[in-house]
C-alpha cells in the first residue's frame, strides 16, 4: 500500500463539513458531547468492557467444566460465576449491544436526520448505564449473587447469601437507560425522517430498532416493577412472594418472564435488522418480500409478549396456560420463519460475494435456524417436560443469543467500520475471523444440545464422568470462539492507525448513510437528503436481478 | 404570538421548526408514559391475583385504611390537576400571570397532598399496619394486602415527588424567565403530572373502598 | 401560530371556562364513588368503583391531557399499553383461575424432611 493511494482525495466524498471525529477534540468534548455518532462509541466502549467481564465469567465456568470434579471453583462460587455471567450478558451486553452502539450511530443518518429527537437525554442515558454497569462491577466485587440471572423466589427473597439487593438495583437502574434510549429511538423514527422517507421506504435495520425500542418500552417496566417488589421483600421482609405467608413465587416468574421473554426479541429484532442489510447489500438484491419482512418484525414484537408461559411448564402452571402459552409459542415462530425464507429467497440468483460481514450474516442464518428450530422443540410440552433444566436449553438460547446476535453484531461492525471511522480493515483477517467464530460457535454449544438431551442439568459445577467428552469438546470450542471474539477487536484497532481511507461507500451499498462521507460530519449531511425510491435499490425493481457481467469484485473496497 | 419575540430560545438543535419540536416533546412524553401504564399495571397484576384468591382477608384489610384521608388527597389530586392543567394552557398561550399562579398553586396541592399522606403513614404505624412481627390482624393475607398499600401508595409518592421537582424547576424558570413561556416543556410536564393524579385515580377504589359496604 | 393548529384559549377565562366543569364533574364522580363504596352491591361494588375510575380517568385523558385533539398517533400511543396490560392479565389469569390445587398459592404440603439448617451468612 503506497502513501499516494492513502493520500489521494476520494472522488464521491463530499468536501464541506468536518469529521464529527475531528471537529472537536479533549475528553470533554467526548463526555459531554450529545452527537448521536459520539454517544455510540462511548456505549460500545462501555459495552466492551462489560463483555470482556462477562466473558471471563464464562471462561472461568468452562475450565471449571473441563472436569467432572471441581477443580476451579466451589459450587457457591460457580453460582456465583453463572449469575454473573447472566446479568452482565444480558443487561449490559446483548440487550444494550446492537441498539445502543449501531442503532445510535446509524438511525439517524438511515433516515436523514441531524441527530435523535432528544441528544440530551441521549447522553443522560449513557450516564444511567454507566452508573447501572457500575452498581453490577460492584456486585462482583463484593462478593456476587447465587441466585441466577432470573432472581427467582422464594431463593432471591429469602434464601440466597449474595448481593441480591445491588444485583437487583444495578439492573433496575440499567432499565431507566433502555426506556430512555426507546423512546428517543421511537421519536426520532416518527418525526425526523427525511422528506419523503415513508415508512414503507424505511430500511428494515430502521423498522427492527423501531419495533425493539416499542418492546422495550412496553416490556421494562415490567422488570422494574419486580426487581422492586423483590427488593421490597428481601429488605423489609414484606410478604409479597412468601408461600408461607399467601404469596404465590408463580406469580413472580409470571411478571419476571413478562419482561423476559419479550428480552429475548430485544436481543434478537435489531440482529434480523443487521442481516437484512448485510444480505441485500453483498447478494446485490433487493430483500425479497420487504413488506412482509416488516410485518413478520411488528408480529414478533407483539405476539413476543404472548408467550413468556413456555418458560413454566414445569413451575405447576396450570395445564391450560400450559396449553395457550404453547400454542401461542409455535404462533411466535411463523414470523422468524418468514424472515429466514425471506433471507434465502433474497440470496437467490443474487451476485453473492463472500466478504466477512456476509460469512457474519450467513451463520448467523444457520445458527439462528438451530436455535429456532430447538425452539420449537421447548415450545411443545412433552419435550420440554424431559429437557427443562439441561444443557439442551443453554445450548437453545446460546444458538439465539450468542449464535444470533452476537454474529449480527460483529457483521453489523465490520459493514459499518469504514463509516463509522472511515477507516478499511483487513478483509482476509476478518473472513478468518467470520469463519472462526461459526466453527468456534458451532464447537461449543452443539455438544450441549446432545449432552442436555441426555440429562445433563444445567447450572451444576460436578457431573458424572459419561458427560466429560460432551465438555471438553465445549471447552476447547470456547476457546475458539474466544479467539474469534478478540481477533476483530485486534484488527479493528489496527485499522484504526494503518487501514487505509475509506471512501463513502466502499461496499457500493444503498441507503441514505452511505451517501455522507465516512466518517459523518457532526451534522451528518452537509445538504439535508431526499428520499425518492424504496430502499435496497441494487437492481431495477422490474429488471430481475442484475446481469452476471457485474464488476469484479474489490475485496478492499472501491478504490478509484 | 410570542414565537416572533425569541425565535431561537425555545428551539433546540436536531429540530427545524418549533411545532415539529413541540410535537416530539408531547409525543415522546406520551411513549414514556405508557412505559409507565406498564410498571402500575406489573404491581397491579399481583394486587389483583391475590384480591381474587384471597377475597375476604384483602377486603377485611381494607377496611383498616384511612377513608377520609384517602378521599381528601383524592380531592386535592384532582384539584392540582385542575390547576396544572390551566398552566400548561396558560403557557401556551403565554399568559405569564396565569401560568405561574397555577404552577405555584400546583405545588402547594402536591405538597398538601403529601403532607396528608405523611399524617396517614403515622396513624398506619401507630396502628400496627406494617406487615412483620406484631402485625394488627389476623387475617393471613391482611399482611399481602399491606405490603402492595405501602409499596402502592410510596411508589405513587415518589413519582409525586419528581413531579413536585419538576414543576418546581419549571416554576422558577418561568419566573426568572430563563425559559420561553413557548417552551413544550410545560405541556410535557402537565402530561406526567395528569398521569400520576390517574394511577391514584385507580389506587383509591382499590386500596381504600374494598369491603366497606 | 398556534402550537398544533388547534385554537389555543384567548384568555384566562377561557381557559378557566373549559376546565373548571371537567374539575366538577371530577369532584362529582369522587363524591358517587365514595358513597356507592357503602351501598351493598356484593360482587358489583368492585366494577362500579372501577368503572367510576375509568370515567375519571377518561375526563383527565380527554380533556386534561388534551386527547380530544384530533391527533391519531397520540390516541393510538395514549391507548397501545392498555393492549398488553390485556395481556398480562388475561395469561396471568389463565393460570391462577385454572391451577391444580397443589399448586395453587396459600397450599403448603407438609414437609417431607426435617428442617436444614441456613447456611452461609445473609450478606444483601
Amino acid at each position: 500500500m503506497s502513501e499516494a493511494l492513502v493520500q489521494r482525495d476520494i472522488p464521491d466524498a463530499p468536501a464541506p463539513g468536518e469529521s464529527y471525529l475531528t471537529a472537536e477534540t479533549g475528553l470533554a468534548s467526548w463526555l459531554l458531547t450529545t452527537d448521536h455518532k459520539r454517544i455510540a462509541l462511548l456505549y460500545m466502549a462501555a459495552i466492551t468492557i462489560f463483555f470482556f467481564l462477562g466473558g471471563a465469567a464464562a471462561v472461568a465456568m468452562r475450565i471449571e467444566l473441563f472436569t467432572p470434579q471441581a477443580d476451579l471453583l466451589s459450587d457457591d462460587a460457580y453460582n456465583r460465576a453463572f449469575t454473573f455471567h447472566g446479568v452482565v450478558m444480558v443487561w449490559f451486553f446483548l440487550l444494550p449491544s446492537i441498539p445502543n452502539i449501531l442503532g445510535n450511530f446509524l438511525l439517524p443518518l438511515m433516515i436523514g436526520a441531524k441527530d435523535l429527537a432528544f441528544p440530551r437525554l441521549n447522553l443522560l442515558s449513557w450516564y444511567i448505564f454507566i452508573i447501572a454497569g457500575t452498581l453490577a462491577i460492584y456486585t462482583l466485587l463484593a462478593g456476587g449473587v447465587d441466585t441466577g440471572w432470573t432472581f427467582y423466589t422464594p431463593l432471591s427473597t429469602a434464601f440466597a447469601n449474595g448481593h441480591v439487593l445491588a444485583a437487583a438495583g444495578a439492573v433496575f437502574i440499567a432499565g431507566f437507560s433502555t426506556i430512555a434510549t426507546a423512546v428517543n429511538f421511537i421519536t426520532t423514527v416518527h418525526l425526523l425522517r427525511a422528506p419523503g422517507m415513508r415508512w414503507f421506504r424505511l430500511p428494515l435495520f430502521v423498522w427492527a430498532i423501531y419495533a425493539t425500542s416499542i418492546v422495550m418500552v412496553l416490556a421494562t417496566p415490567v422488570l422494574a416493577m419486580v426487581l422492586l417488589l423483590i427488593f421490597a421483600e428481601r429488605a423489609f421482609d414484606i410478604p409479597i412472594f412468601d408461600p408461607l405467608r399467601g404469596g404465590d413465587p408463580i406469580l413472580f416468574q409470571h411478571l419476571f418472564w413478562f419482561y423476559s421473554h419479550p428480552a429475548v426479541y430485544i436481543m434478537v429484532l435489531p440482529s434480523f435488522g443487521v442481516i437484512s442489510e448485510l444480505v441485500a447489500c453483498y447478494a446485490r438484491r433487493r430483500v425479497f418480500g420487504y413488506s412482509f419482512m416488516v410485518y413478520a418484525i411488528l408480529w414478533i414484537a407483539l405476539v413476543g409478549f404472548l408467550v413468556w408461559g413456555h418458560h413454566m411448564f414445569v413451575s405447576g402452571q396450570s395445564m391450560l396456560a400450559n396449553l395457550a402459552f404453547s400454542f401461542l409459542s409455535f404462533v411466535v415462530a411463523v414470523p422468524s420463519a418468514i424472515k429466514v425464507f425471506n433471507w434465502t429467497a433474497t440470496l437467490y440468483r443474487g451476485q453473492i460475494v463472500f466478504d466477512a460481514p456476509m460469512i457474519y450474516a450467513l451463520g448467523f442464518i444457520g445458527l439462528f435456524t438451530i436455535g429456532g428450530l430447538t425452539g420449537l422443540f421447548l415450545a411443545s410440552i412433552p419435550v420440554d417436560v424431559h429437557v427443562t433444566d439441561t444443557y439442551f436449553v443453554v445450548a437453545h438460547f446460546h444458538y439465539i443469543m450468542v449464535g444470533g446476535a452476537v454474529s449480527a453484531l460483529y457483521g453489523g461492525l465490520a459493514f459499518w467500520w469504514p463509516k463509522i471511522t472511515g477507516r478499511l480493515y483487513p478483509e482476509g483477517w476478518a473472513r478468518f475471523g467470520a469463519v472462526m467464530m461459526f466453527f468456534g460457535f458451532s464447537f461449543t454449544f452443539f455438544p450441549m444440545f446432545v449432552m442436555g438431551f441426555l440429562g445433563m442439568p444445567r447450572r451444576y459445577h460436578v457431573y458424572v464422568p459419561e458427560f466429560q467428552v460432551w465438555h471438553v469438546l465445549a471447552s476447547a470450542g470456547a476457546v475458539v470462539l474466544a479467539a474469534a471474539y478478540l481477533l476483530p477487536m485486534g484488527y479493528f484497532a489496527w485499522s484504526l492507525v494503518w487501514g487505509r481511507r475509506a471512501p463513502a461507500n466502499p461496499w457500493e451499498a444503498t441507503g441514505l448513510e452511505w451517501q455522507t462521507a465516512s466518517p459523518p460530519p457532526v451534522e451528518n449531511f452537509v445538504t439535508p437528503p431526499v428520499v425518492t425510491q424504496a430502499p435496497y435499490g441494487y437492481h431495477p425493481e422490474d429488471a430481475g436481478p442484475p446481469a452476471l457481467d457485474r464488476a469484479a469484485h474489490r475485496p478492499q473496497g472501491h478504490q478509484p | 404570538m410570542s414565537d416572533a419575540a425569541m425565535p431561537g430560545a425555545a428551539l433546540r438543535k436536531p429540530w427545524r421548526s418549533l411545532r415539529r419540536q413541540r410535537e416530539a416533546a408531547g409525543f415522546g412524553l406520551w411513549v414514556f408514559l405508557g412505559s409507565e401504564v406498564m410498571f402500575f399495571a406489573c404491581a397491579l397484576t399481583g394486587y389483583a391475583v391475590y384480591r381474587t384468591l384471597w377475597s375476604e382477608d384483602f377486603a377485611a384489610a381494607a377496611r383498616e385504611t384511612n377513608v377520609v384521608y384517602g378521599t381528601l388527597n383524592t380531592a386535592i389530586l384532582l384539584t392540582s390537576s385542575l390547576t396544572m392543567a390551566a398552566a400548561a394552557e396558560g403557557a401556551r398561550a403565554g399568559l405569564r400571570r396565569l401560568t405561574l399562579a397555577c404552577l405555584a398553586a400546583t405545588i402547594a396541592f402536591g405538597l398538601a397532598f403529601l403532607v396528608v399522606k405523611g399524617f396517614e403513614y403515622r396513624e398506619d404505624i401507630e396502628k400496627h399496619l406494617v406487615p412483620g412481627p406484631g402485625f394488627a390482624l389476623e387475617a393471613a393475607a391482611a399482611q399481602v394486602f399491606f405490603a402492595f398499600y405501602w409499596l402502592l401508595t410510596g411508589v405513587h409518592a415518589l413519582h409525586m415527588s419528581i413531579g413536585l421537582g419538576v414543576t418546581g424547576t419549571l416554576l422558577w424558570q418561568a419566573w426568572r424567565r430563563r425559559r420561553p413561556l413557548r417552551s413544550p416543556a410545560f405541556e410535557a410536564a402537565g402530561l406526567y403530572w395528569h398521569f400520576v393524579d390517574i394511577v391514584w385515580i385507580f389506587l383509591y377504589p382499590l386500596l381504600y373502598l374494598a369491603g366497606r359496604s | 401560530m398556534t402550537g398544533l393548529g388547534e385554537a389555543a384559549p384567548a384568555g384566562a377565562m377561557a381557559i378557566w371556562r373549559r376546565l373548571l366543569p371537567v374539575w366538577a364533574a371530577l369532584l362529582a364522580l369522587l363524591g358517587a364513588t365514595l358513597a356507592l363504596a357503602y351501598a351493598p352491591l356484593g360482587r358489583f361494588s368492585l366494577v362500579v368503583a372501577l368503572g367510576i375510575a375509568v370515567a375519571k380517568a377518561l375526563l383527565v385523558v380527554l380533556l386534561f391531557m388534551q386527547l380530544r385533539k384530533p391527533d391519531p398517533l397520540l390516541r393510538l400511543t395514549a391507548f397501545a399499553s392498555l393492549l398488553f396490560v390485556a395481556f398480562m392479565l388475561i395469561l396471568t389469569f389463565a393460570d391462577v383461575l385454572t391451577r391444580a390445587a397443589p399448586t395453587q398459592a396459600g397450599t403448603v404440603l407438609p414437609r417431607s424432611g426435617p428442617d436444614l439448617p441456613a447456611m452461609g451468612r445473609r450478606a444483601f
